[in-house]
């Protein structure tokens, strides 16, 4: 099977670690990634809050040259995710203002998690995991805009998903409910208000330590950065120990197809996991 | 005195949001449903469902110097949960541009210099440039002074290190190859013109 792959700005600088488990994992699953080329910035938060027109122009460059290629595009990235959906709607509803572009509205647009998650991936999975994450306590944390706004994403189950649930648990983890799923982390305000990001993430790391989870597991480069770099300051702040290791889904489905690179990956995070992986023997 | 706090509903803005956005922010009955989902109340000046209140009514000056239309972090939870389908996340995108053009003072002032830093970075490479990204927002928000005087720069310069030693941070940028095409991009929509 042969993808086109929109890796984002975030996935070759903070999140490197999800790019290089998003194409181990791929590689291992027989999926080929077909790196879009020259692709640009989706233009995130800055361009939709301050410039519509833009806020789908930027995208749209990327569709238009996705659509070109003629394979389905995935895209690892949440708010990348969220801002292509949105341009395929502005496009295909022709809603003003027109951007006048050479993009029809005719790219499947896959957000990475429900492209692993589709039927015949997770058959490939099943058959392929090697080291089950037997112990691991995982909450799955799906964020904004993996889900949201529903009418743009197609979501199915925008207010409790579960594909990522259903994958740890495929995975052999002891997969945890909690109310938090897909609460709000704080997103692009981690620069220009680090303060609220601060309570939005502190609050979170706080529930799944509650929800009896030793790390939590994230689809969204924005999301694990928030979670995972903020950590001493939020403990500082809340005047307790909130320390817990954040993943990426991939790294984790990585290590349990039996990937011997997971550990250059999550050696990355601010927050080491290596001591919780090791303690389960699972690195 | 009695008088000074009366005023006049002027809906002749809320007919110019309507129809500029496509959002009929007229169809709110403030059942609060919005704010009650909203993960930034907490450090709102004026809560989600009183700035629709405020749009109806043509309170146009105090919604457009609002904290509220630039802390809203767009998580999309009103929008997704709105009984009546009010695009209200749409709506604080509508409202920040049209603070913007309007050229009023907001006391929220850090989260529309980091939008420009941002922008910037993607206008000059095609991709977003962190660390650029970072030096020019701390330069221009003024947070190298306070966080010099509060003791924090010295913390972010520390993660900031810790990044860079793990391969997060990327000391130069990457520029695409047709970078013209993304500055023209940026030229034919300059703000203001096609919105």
């Amino acid at each position: 099977m042969k993808v086109s792959y929109y890796p984002g700005c975030s996935l070759h600088g903070t999140a490197l670690e999800y790019d290089e488990s998003t194409r181990v994992v791929c590689h291992m699953l027989g999926i080929e990634l077909q790196e879009l080329s020259d692709w640009n910035c989706c233009g995130a938060s800055s361009a939709h809050s301050t410039n519509e027109a833009l806020s789908v122009a930027l995208p749209a460059r990327n569709l238009a040259i996705a659509e070109k290629v003629g394979l389905d595009l995935v895209v690892p990235c949440a708010a990348c995710f969220q801002r292509l959906k949105v341009a395929e709607k502005h496009v295909k509803e022709k809603t003003e203002p027109a951007i006048d572009t050479p993009y029809q509205g005719n790219v499947p647009i896959k957000h990475l998690l429900d492209f692993l998650c589709e039927e015949e991936v997770l058959k490939v999975v099943k058959q392929k995991v090697k080291t089950p994450l037997k112990g691991l306590k995982t909450v799955c944390y799906y964020g904004c805009l993996t889900v949201r706004p529903p009418r743009v994403i197609d979501a199915v189950n925008c207010e409790d998903p579960q594909a990522m649930d259903e994958l740890l648990t495929l995975l052999g983890a002891e997969n945890h409910p909690w109310s938090y799923k897909t609460d709000c982390c704080g997103g692009g305000l981690i620069l220009s208000r680090t303060d609220i990001v601060v309570r939005l993430s502190g609050k979170l790391l706080q529930m799944a330590k509650e929800a009896g989870a030793d790390c939590i597991v994230t689809a969204c480069p924005l999301c694990q950065a928030n979670l995972d770099t903020r950590q001493a300051e939020i403990s500082k702040t809340l005047g307790k120990n909130t320390r817990i290791p954040i993943f990426y889904f991939t790294e984790l489905l990585g290590l349990a197809l039996g990937s011997g690179e997971a550990g250059q990956w999550v050696k990355r995070h601010i927050v080491d996991p290596r001591n919780l992986l090791k303690a389960h023997n699972l690195l | 005195m009695q008088s000074e706090s009366l005023f006049t509903p002027d809906s002749s803005w809320l007919a110019e949001i309507e129809t500029s956005s496509g959002v009929k922010v007229s169809a709110c009955y403030q059942c609060k449903k919005c704010s009650s989902g909203c993960p930034v109340t907490f450090s709102m000046d004026y809560l989600p469902n009183q700035i629709l209140h405020m749009i109806q009514m043509g309170l146009k000056d105090e919604v457009l110097k609002s904290g509220t239309i630039w802390v809203c972090a767009s998580c999309e939870t009103c929008t997704t949960r709105c009984p009546n389908d009010i695009d209200i996340a749409r709506t604080m995108d509508v409202l920040r541009r049209a603070s913007l053009e309007s050229g009023l003072v907001t006391g929220e002032k850090k989260v529309p210099v980091f939008h420009e830093a941002f922008l910037s970075s993607i206008k000059s490479k095609g991709r977003v440039y962190e660390l650029g990204m970072i030096g020019q927002y701390t330069l221009k928000s003024g947070d190298v002074i306070t966080k010099l005087k509060s003791g924090s720069l010295m913390e972010e310069v520390k993660l900031g290190w810790q990044m860079f030693k793990k391969g997060k941070l990327k000391l130069f940028p990457q520029k695409i190859k047709r970078a013209g095409e993304i500055k023209r991009l940026f030229k034919k929509f300059a703000r203001g013109e096609g919105e």
